[in-house]
């Protein structure tokens, strides 16, 4: 069953992309721009999306599959709901980030460049956010947090942790509220 | 309209800019400019600017906020100017604004018009009331050419450039000639701000003289030096002055292309320009014949999707033609064949921003500032373990240590200055004894390291050479494109040696090894990445040696920063009974308690981050790290029984 719904998804995924691809001109110079827009859509690049693109493109998968590994932007598999980037710059480094990264590995229990099981989290390190000023630096869902310190990483999960309680709260009972109305 | 010619074009613009600024802008409210460029917005701007928001609304007050660009002081963000003309005080500069401060500023100072000195950095300009920021060395000392008119104009405003006369020096350019902006960019001895310093004017002759029909400008904004972020901070600040250099750029080498080269992981950066390229392209100022000149330019933004190497120029090129970015050999140059064949010129961020200034004040003006051979100013993100962390424009020539301990205030908690490592990846690392060298691109190229895009990373007596050294050929061997066998082998094989070293495990040979490998990949590489890759290495390992034979020798490491060579343990002299500070905050649970109720570590567990030292008061201070780690004390734990008896 929940094969069938992954499967689905993978498949809704390819369809969107099939109808957006016309957008770009067909010429070689657009695949970065493309790699680029279906990872803004969809977080991540499938082997079949990028197989999509080389039809598109008329070049090779592997020219795809080669342009793409070698830039650090794309991803290859679904990132988490959260999004964790560590930032391991220079003035991060000088200030403990692989500290920082680590703490949050040990955390979650997965390493860098990898989604927990349930796929709520990734971790992930990046070079350089530019924010060096308040190193170490981290990124959470696309918020950069300054002068991070373990303590703010519980800090955090137990904000993250209050939320998905609440949501589910307020689940629970939208669904009452369904039941009680019908 | 026809008949005008360029200058009285913009004259008209600027004039209808400006009619719509005192429009906007009115004496008896105040004006509050939140700094929410990337940095501050990281710092907390936007709940500052909510907060502020949500104050005034309460209040029922009237105020024009305003979002700027970056003023370069990062340490002190958020930063918040307010003029506030009924109180009688001049713009006011206030920093470290949270929410709470930004309420009680909304009350004290704008309801009752006191103006909370205590949270005042100083007044904007010089006055009778109080001290102004310019007269602090952080604002005295610099010298702003390109970063003139960051932090004071809202960036997504054409009509703020074009009051402050913005776009003058294309419309000038424009009723002269191609020529005109050659002959001033070559006299004025500007050199590429990008790293190698190449002579600007010599390169855009080049472009210009080049047989093609069609040539395209590039603007290098890849900036994948971890540790420097001036150029998103232009871009993200004063985007207009930018496309203006790339407008006479491209009308001095005939040009009717452009691209911008943006790292995709500065989004804020891709919007402003592409905002300010829109604006622009409305105004008549970009687009099909400009301010009514023959003249026309399309300029696009092209989103670099990180890869360190393609700062190269030729590999930024091979990037946007949609393949790996894999430096090509030169010659042809790219400003005679490069994207698509055509003749490109690619330039830094920080050299078409300084164009415009140089052709309004003129060559000579711009010679006057820096030195003979490096004229101009240099930008610095200065970062690392120094107090007023931030963006800093200095005029070439500027020594070390002025640089640092008197514009940036030097080093904090009182700890000695060790090291400063300069140009990034690319750079090198420099010791005490060069704090007198002169900042410009020779002198520092002489003592090893090199000007680069302007990283600048100042680390004190905690910080180790060898593990400086190793995170930058982690970087570099991780960035190598592979092209090249020493440097895709080579750098991966010094990364192998530097590691084992700084987990104790180096051998007496290896400091030969890695001074000759490290020449060899010099020598056998192609681009600038390998060229430069080994500089860290170089450099460290000539200026700190000891550092290297403490870690090799004694298995050591002189700045306790090595985690496998050190150890902390808790003096139980100092310990106090009872306080259980560090127990908590401990992310593994390695912290017990002994037998005479005070606390100890337990060495096997013991992840070495540090949080306990962070956690102990300071009135015990009982936390102590040593190396080698054979140093600390080995405390057993008590058995459950033991402990409760």
């Amino acid at each position: 069953m929940k094969d069938d719904a992954r499967l689905s998804e993978e498949e809704t995924m390819l369809r969107s992309i099939e109808a957006m691809l016309p957008r770009f001109e067909k010429n070689r110079a657009q695949l970065i721009p493309i790699l680029q827009a279906i990872q803004e859509e969809h977080q991540y690049l499938s082997r079949e999306a990028m197989r999509l693109v080389a039809d598109y493109l008329e070049i090779s998968p592997s020219e795809v599959l080669g342009v793409a590994t070698f830039y650090n932007q794309f991803r290859f598999h679904p990132p988490g709901r959260h999004q964790i980037k560590v930032c391991l710059g220079t003035a991060c480094h000088v200030a403990g980030g692989d500290i920082i990264l680590e703490n949050f590995e040990r955390k979650l229990g997965i390493r860098e460049g990898e989604t927990t099981p349930d796929r709520e989290y990734s971790v992930e390190r990046v070079a350089c956010v530019g924010c060096c000023a308040l190193a170490p630096v981290a990124v959470v869902d696309d918020k950069v947090i300054g002068h991070m310190q373990p303590s703010k990483i519980e800090g955090l999960f137990l904000q993250f942790d209050l939320q998905r309680e609440q949501e589910k709260a307020r689940e629970a009972g939208e669904e009452a509220d369904a039941q009680a109305g019908s | 309209m026809h008949k005008l010619d360029p200058e009285k074009r913009l004259a008209l613009l600027a004039e209808e800019a400006r009619k719509r600024q005192a429009q906007a802008s009115r004496e008896d409210v105040p004006t509050l400019r939140i700094v929410m460029s990337t940095c501050g917005l990281a710092a907390g701007a936007a709940e500052t600017r909510a907060a502020f928001e949500e104050a005034l609304e309460r209040r029922g007050l009237e105020a024009r906020i305003v979002a700027v660009g970056c003023l370069g002081h990062c340490y002190a963000e958020p930063l918040v100017v307010i003029h506030h003309p009924a109180s009688g005080f001049p713009p006011l500069c206030y920093y470290n604004i949270d929410p709470g401060k930004a309420r009680m500023l909304v009350d004290s100072f704008l309801l009752d018009g006191d103006p909370a000195l205590e949270y005042v950095l100083g007044a904007m300009v010089p006055n009778d009331l109080l001290p102004a920021v310019t007269d602090f060395p952080r604002f005295s000392m610099e010298q702003r050419v390109v970063m003139e008119h960051c932090g004071a104009i809202d960036p997504h405003s054409l009509d703020d450039y074009l009051a402050l006369g913005g776009y003058g020096a294309l419309a000038t350019a424009l009723g002269r000639s191609p020529g005109w902006v050659l002959d001033e960019v070559a006299r004025s001895g500007l050199r590429g701000r990008g790293g190698a310093g190449f002579p600007t004017g010599r390169k855009w002759r080049l472009a210009a003289e080049a047989p093609a029909d069609s040539k395209v400008v590039i603007c290098n904004a890849d900036e994948g030096d971890p540790g420097a972020y001036m150029d998103r901070t232009i871009m993200e600040s004063n985007p207009h002055q930018l496309l203006e250099g790339m407008a006479l750029c491209a009308y001095a080498v005939g040009a009717e292309e452009a691209i911008v080269y943006v790292r995709a992981e500065y989004p804020l950066a891709v919007r402003t320009i592409q905002r300010a390229i829109d604006d622009a392209r409305k105004a008549g100022l970009l687009g099909e014949r400009i301010l009514g000149s023959d003249f026309s330019l399309h300029i696009r933004v092209f989103q670099g999707s990180g890869a360190f190497v393609c700062g190269e120029e030729t590999a930024l090129i091979q990037s946007i033609e949609g393949r790996r970015g894999m430096p090509q050999h030169r010659p042809p140059y790219p400003v005679e064949a490069g994207l698509w064949g055509r003749p490109t010129v690619v330039n830094n961020v920080k050299t078409l921003s300084t164009v415009p200034a140089i052709l309004t004040r003129g060559a000579h003006w711009f010679r006057s500032i820096g030195t003979e051979k490096s004229p101009g100013t240099a930008i610095f993100s200065v970062v690392g373990n120094v107090t007023h962390a931030g963006l800093v424009e200095i005029p070439m020539g500027t020594t070390l240590r002025t640089l640092i301990f008197d514009v940036c205030g030097g080093i904090p908690k009182k700890k000695a200055f060790k090291a400063v490592q300069i140009g990034g990846p690319s750079g090198g690392c420099l010791s005490g004894d060069f704090l007198d060298t002169s900042i410009d691109f020779d002198s520092l190229t002489e003592a090893g390291a090199m000007m680069g895009s302007g990283g600048m990373v100042v680390m004190d007596e905690d910080s180790c050479m060898v593990d400086v050294a190793r995170y930058f050929l982690d970087f570099t061997q991780n960035e190598s494109c592979g092209k090249c066998t020493f440097c895709r082998i080579g750098t991966r094989h010094l990364l192998l040696i530097l590691d084992r070293i700084t987990k104790g495990e180096g051998r007496e040979e290896d400091l030969e090894l890695l001074d000759t490998l490290s020449r060899d990949i010099r020598d056998g590489s192609l681009c600038g990445l390998g060229k430069t890759a080994p500089n860290p290495v170089l450099t460290s390992l000539r200026y700190f040696r000891d550092e290297y034979e403490a870690h090799v020798r004694e298995k050591r490491c002189p700045a306790l920063k090595c985690r496998a060579l050190t150890a902390f343990y808790i003096d139980l002299d100092k310990c106090a009974r009872g306080c259980d500070a560090c127990v908590g905050c401990c992310p593994v649970e390695a912290i017990f308690t002994t037998r005479g109720r005070k606390k100890a570590i337990d060495q096997e567990l013991c992840v070495k981050c540090g949080e306990c030292v962070t956690a102990c008061p300071p009135e015990y201070d009982a936390v102590v790290r040593v190396s080698p780690a054979h140093l600390a004390p080995i405390i057993e734990r008590p058995q459950p029984s033991e402990g409760r008896g």
